[in-house]
């Protein structure tokens, strides 16, 4: 096992090198599930995919399997799905409504706010003996509903979901809030899984703004998908930034962000050109924003991640990635496509159209991603090739931290953002307080606040 | 639009009545196995565009997302419905149009270079004939699918599963009208799905 010495040099920030070694390693990846996933908040689902009390979806946080849960009194709750006696799975249904969990090994249940309730012939065999109580299916230490997003991490000590997004809130509200600028009003319309023979970093990676990676989209930016690419307009998504500052900004909690700031004017730009409907309404939900929001609506997303394995895509398309590991070279990747719960159902039914001919598996933009985490993860087990580091100087330097939205701000394409987050994964490998894991030694911001 | 789509849910349990096993049906089961055998050959020799030309201008093309749900439910809650939600696809002429157009830039790099792809098809019975057997100008055709595909050097997936489809009778022969693929997979064990069923 690499010590806190060894990683330091494996993740060189300063000189701008990071060893393949933490994409490849089996030593390393055990110890992340361990120190990074134990601890870090991570998305587990959505509250729109559990409605109704008794209602349950399975999920995953790093390899583990858990159960997202409404209880009989409509509260939510996530638990390791895994019985306390035997491990047995206790649910192996994807989604659906449940008064109890009933292990199908021997026959331990549980109720929906994980109780145990039923153990059979318990007065011969266990009386006095078990404490149901301290039976009960393992719980995450905390929970988080934010703006309908279900978050949880495993550790006590972490601070408040809140805290832990720091100043990537507000983008990350840009994923999850209502397209004419109300708060939260999401809805998953669908969820894909699939596995990949890729490390999980870069799927990460791939959305914490590395947007040099967009020539690899070229096919697709040719023959033109978006929302009016019917029309004529080639690309893969209508142009909404095309006046807008981008910024790509590295958060001292390891997250990362490519957004864009529309200039002053923040006029609409010409968008769902396919459809007379649709071009109505969003443009409708363009002006409802700007006037809710005013200076605020200048400000959109484009892609982000929240340490470690969350990341979202804010506009065209819309939803929330969880990156699952599944070995050093095998990821798991999960998408819940996110819709305005109350949009007219001619744009729910357009974008679900968009979002599966885009994005996953069978989409054709990030087809090619998949194609590119997989030779990359593969090209770097070599033992000579384990001995040459990643490149990661792009943009070295160019940023500022005196920036209103937070953060280390760059006007230019950058890997300061990457930089930013094995900085942070390093904090975590090395067992580091939360104060360190927030990246707040200055306590700056923290105090600010 | 949803009218439609139960209309044609409807269509496909009907399809699960048997037809009796005459001349006419043996006749009318070896074109369309020839017609199968043909679909094939068009796609594994990478003649896409001349594969599209085997779809209907209103083809209705999916893959549902398979899901473990409890016994009793699976007719209700296994499959992701067409028309709704998220599947792998549900998709018309159009998006299969860019989907080859794709591919045929040269550049997309998850099928560049090109994957070596076999389909197998089997198992063809013809569940429903309209008007009737004897001068069907549309049919409903179930088969087995067994798609091997090996991607550069050690890349290999094998997809197998179950077609629904409808077949209609036109001056240029039988073409695909509708199309349901059933993957026996729940999490989908392959990294991309850019191949056709």
């Amino acid at each position: 096992m690499p010590l806190r010495n060894d990683l330091d040099q494996l993740v060189d920030v300063k000189g701008g090198f990071i060893s393949r070694e933490i994409f490849v390693d089996a030593d390393i990846y055990r110890q992340e599930l361990d120190k990074v996933f134990t601890r870090a908040w991570l998305l587990v689902g959505h509250e729109s995919l559990v409605p109704n009390p008794g209602d349950f979806y399975t999920s995953r946080m790093g390899e583990e399997s858990v159960i997202l849960c409404r209880d009989k009194k409509s509260e939510i709750h996530v638990f390791l799905n895994s019985c306390r006696h035997r491990g047995m799975k206790v649910c192996r249904y994807e989604q659906g409504n449940a008064s109890l969990f009933t292990c199908p090994y021997h026959s331990w249940t549980y109720t929906t706010d994980g109780k145990l309730q039923g153990v059979p012939l318990h007065r011969t065999l266990y009386d006095g003996v078990l404490d149901r109580e301290a039976n009960s299916l393992v719980s995450v230490a905390k929970l988080c509903n934010y703006k309908g997003s279900i978050w949880a991490t495993w550790d006590k000590d972490a601070p408040d979901f809140l805290t832990y997004l720091g100043d990537a809130k507000i983008h990350l509200d840009q994923a999850l809030d209502c397209r004419d600028g109300r708060e939260g009003g999401s809805e998953v319309i669908g969820v894909h899984k699939w596995v990949f023979p890729a490390n999980w970093k870069f799927a990460a990676e791939n959305f914490l703004g590395d947007t040099y990676h967009n020539p690899s989209h070229r096919s697709v930016d040719l023959i033109g998908i978006g929302p009016s690419a019917a029309a004529g307009k080639k690309g893969r998504r209508d142009d909404e930034l095309e006046k807008a500052e981008h910024v790509w900004i590295s958060f001292p909690a390891g997250h990362g962000v490519h957004s864009a700031i529309q200039p002053e004017a923040n006029e609409y730009t010409e968008s769902f050109l396919d459809n007379p409907i649709l071009e109505k309404y969003f443009r409708h939900c363009f002006e409802e924003r700007k006037r809710r929001l005013g200076e605020g609506a200048r400000l959109l997303p484009f892609v982000g991640t929240i340490f470690p394995n969350t990341s979202y895509h804010g506009r065209q398309p819309r939803g929330l990635c969880a990156w699952h590991p599944h070995s050093p070279t095998s990821t798991e990747g999960w998408r819940f496509f996110l819709v305005d719960k109350d949009a007219p159902k001619e744009a729910k039914e357009y974008l679900r159209r968009y979002y599966m001919r885009y994005s996953g598996p069978a989409g054709m933009t990030e087809q090619d991603d998949m194609e590119n985490w997989l030779y990359a993860t593969a090209a770097s087990t070599g033992t000579v090739a384990r001995r040459y580091p990643f490149n990661y100087q792009q943009s070295m330097g160019a940023y500022v931290t005196d920036h209103p939205l937070g953060g280390d701000v760059s006007k230019q394409v950058t890997e300061q953002i990457a930089r930013g987050f094995y900085r942070r994964w390093t904090t975590y490998m090395q067992g580091g307080d939360w104060h360190e894991l927030l990246g707040s030694p200055a306590g700056k911001r923290q105090a600010a606040e | 639009m949803t009218t439609t789509v139960q209309d044609q849910d409807r269509q496909e349990r009907a399809a699960n009545a048997t037809i009796e096993r005459s001349a006419a049906y043996y006749r009318l089961k070896a074109d369309v196995e020839d017609f199968y055998y043909h679909e094939a050959d068009l796609l594994d020799d990478r003649r896409f565009r001349d594969w599209l030309e085997l779809l209907t201008e209103d083809v209705s093309y999916f893959m549902p997302i398979r899901r473990n749900v409890k016994f009793g439910q699976q007719a209700a809650r296994e499959n992701t419905k067409r028309g709704e939600g998220i599947s792998w696809f549900d998709e018309d002429k159009w998006t299969l149009t860019k989907r080859v157009e794709q591919i045929l830039t040269g550049v997309h790099f998850a099928e560049e270079p090109l994957s070596r792809i076999t389909h197998m098809v089997s198992n063809v019975q013809i569940g429903g004939a309209r008007p009737d057997i004897g001068t069907a100008r549309e049919l409903d055709v179930t088969s087995r699918f067994l798609v091997y595909q090996n991607r550069v050097e050690y890349e290999t997936y094998i997809f197998v599963g179950r077609r629904n489809d409808t077949l209609r009778l036109t001056d240029a022969g039988w073409k695909i009208a509708r199309r349901e693929i059933l993957l026996e997979q729940n999490i989908l064990l392959a990294k991309n799905l850019t191949t056709f069923f």
